[in-house]
């Protein structure tokens, strides 16, 4: 179990931003830290894994304290035991894919764990690959894969399937569900991706203007629990007359749907769209 | 026959100062671009000085520092029996001294040219500081540490001013290449100052040629795997 109440004043690009969040994860979870750009999430990952010094706060991990500002407790990152895969991968260029993995293995470790991580990630036959020949969705693989290696208490994913396009992404979700039903890591995810969030999360930690604004599972979240159906959030793109009514043009998610109806909506309003049975 | 015995002397002092200087600046470089603030801006000034300063300045200064009255001479003197003026480790030291920023600088731009996320990962994955220094970051600097190190052993190849202020002219001792160049000339002996000219030109020239050559190399193993 993994329990963090954090505090920190965040330079962004609007100015100012006091962060303030707490939350509880279970152990064995996979959660979404979920949110649009700038609320935090990132230097909520950061600050879990030591390489940001929060204002204040705790966190505990497994009944370890990580971070305490009331103790002045602050454990360095390498004392930690975290797995993180960073946005650009962080991949280290003066070794082949291998020894990426094997520098990640601790004192009294056997190098079987390697070979069998990069048998579930399928990289056996790129192992003796310098990083500079990988492709994004291989490099991905061996970020995984290394994060995963000194079998961390807590697996930290910062957008790592941002950087790949829509076809690599499926696999890649594929690989990362695997792994953590697999080694049942506690694990944080963070996303902008609503279809990923929902794809692969057990709990999603909703953040907005520096704090938590609700958590739970991601079909309570994302489609509301109204018990009428579901309901699906949407952009208007255009209206156009029909008949006695109107068609709205709406953008839900990376689809585009015509829907009836009444009046004439302006462009770029947000619209809740609700669906009564699935076929 | 030309006296061979002052490249001797100035490979020796070349070879000696870029060890040491290597030793040194790669602690101070790694400092240097992690930091921010006035402190750090204050050291790098300090260590850039050499740059600009004329090299009779520092030597003047070194001179100061070495005789057995200055503070450091006269300490070395009582304590150590230890004179450093106008002996071979007072010019070492000064070479140090004078080639610190040739060192420093091309290291510094290396490691700050270097992703952080580099260094986290290595702290991420249970790694030390010097294990991330020497296993991570370094090995990825690789043609800055070359940089820093032909250049160094060119510098001091070169160095007149600091080594005349602080070691004079005593063959076999003080006297390096540069110097026998002058001290030629001074006497007249156009035939050796050719000599001793033409070979430092050489050597000067064999040391870049060989810096941009490496990097090259360096670079298409990059780009190629």
């Amino acid at each position: 179990m993994v329990k963090f109440s954090l505090t920190k004043t965040l330079q962004g690009a609007e100015g100012l931003l006091p962060l303030c969040v707490q939350c509880n994860i279970q152990a064995g979870q996979l959660v979404g830290l979920y949110g649009q750009s700038g609320a935090g999430k990132t230097s909520i990952l950061r600050m879990l894994a030591g390489f940001m010094q929060p204002e204040g706060g705790e966190i505990i991990c497994n009944g370890q304290v990580w971070y305490s500002g009331s103790q002045k407790i602050y454990v360095p990152p390498q004392k930690r035991n975290v797995g993180f895969v960073f946005q650009d991968y962080a991949l280290f260029p003066n070794m082949n894919v291998r020894q990426n993995l094997l520098f990640a293995l601790q004192k009294g470790q056997g190098a079987g764990v390697v070979d069998e991580l990069l048998a579930l990630t399928g990289l056996d036959g790129l192992q003796k690959h310098k990083i500079q020949t990988l492709s994004g969705g291989q490099k991905q693989r061996v970020a995984l894969a290394r994060a995963l290696v000194r079998k961390p208490a807590l697996l930290l994913l910062d957008e790592p399937l941002s950087a790949v396009d829509n076809a690599l992404r499926a696999g890649l979700q594929g690989t990362l569900a695997q792994l953590h039903r697999l080694y049942k890591v506690t694990t944080v995810l963070v996303s902008h991706n609503i279809h990923e969030v929902a794809k692969l999360c057990d709990t999603v930690i909703l953040l907005e203007a520096g704090g938590v604004k609700a958590q739970g599972a991601p079909a309570e979240m994302f489609f509301g629990n109204n018990g009428n159906g579901h309901t699906l959030t949407g952009i208007v793109l255009g209206t156009q007359k029909s008949g006695l009514g109107f068609v709205a043009t709406v953008l839900v998610g990376d689809e585009i749907v015509k829907i009836p109806c009444a009046e004439d909506l302006p462009k770029g309003q947000t619209i809740n769209v609700g669906l009564q049975q699935l076929v | 026959m030309i006296d061979l015995q002052p490249f001797w002397l100035t490979i020796k002092l070349a070879t000696l100062t870029t060890f040491i200087l290597l030793a040194v600046s790669i602690p101070l470089a790694s400092w240097l671009s992690q930091k921010r603030g006035v402190f750090k801006t204050v050291v790098q000034v300090v260590a850039g000085m050499p740059l600009v300063l004329p090299p009779s300045v520092i030597g003047f200064y070194l001179l100061l520092a070495f005789s057995p009255t200055g503070w450091l001479g006269g300490f070395l003197e009582t304590h150590f029996n230890t004179r450093l003026v106008f002996s071979f480790a007072g010019l070492v030291i000064g070479s140090v001294v004078y080639s610190l920023p040739f060192m420093v600088y091309p290291i510094q731009s290396g490691l700050a040219s270097l992703p952080p996320s580099l260094k986290e990962a290595s702290f991420s994955l249970g790694k030390s500081r010097w294990q991330t220094l020497t296993k991570v970051l370094l090995p990825n600097i690789k043609p800055a540490l070359l940089s820093g190190i032909v250049l160094t052993m060119a510098h001091t190849i070169g160095e007149f001013g600091v080594v005349l202020m602080i070691g004079g002219n005593i063959p076999g001792k003080t006297r390096v290449a540069s110097i026998a160049v002058y001290d030629a000339v001074e006497s007249m002996d156009y035939h050796n100052a050719n000599a001793y000219a033409l070979i430092l030109f050489a050597t000067s020239f064999i040391i870049l040629l060989a810096l941009y050559f490496f990097n090259y190399r360096l670079q298409r193993v990059k780009q190629h795997g």
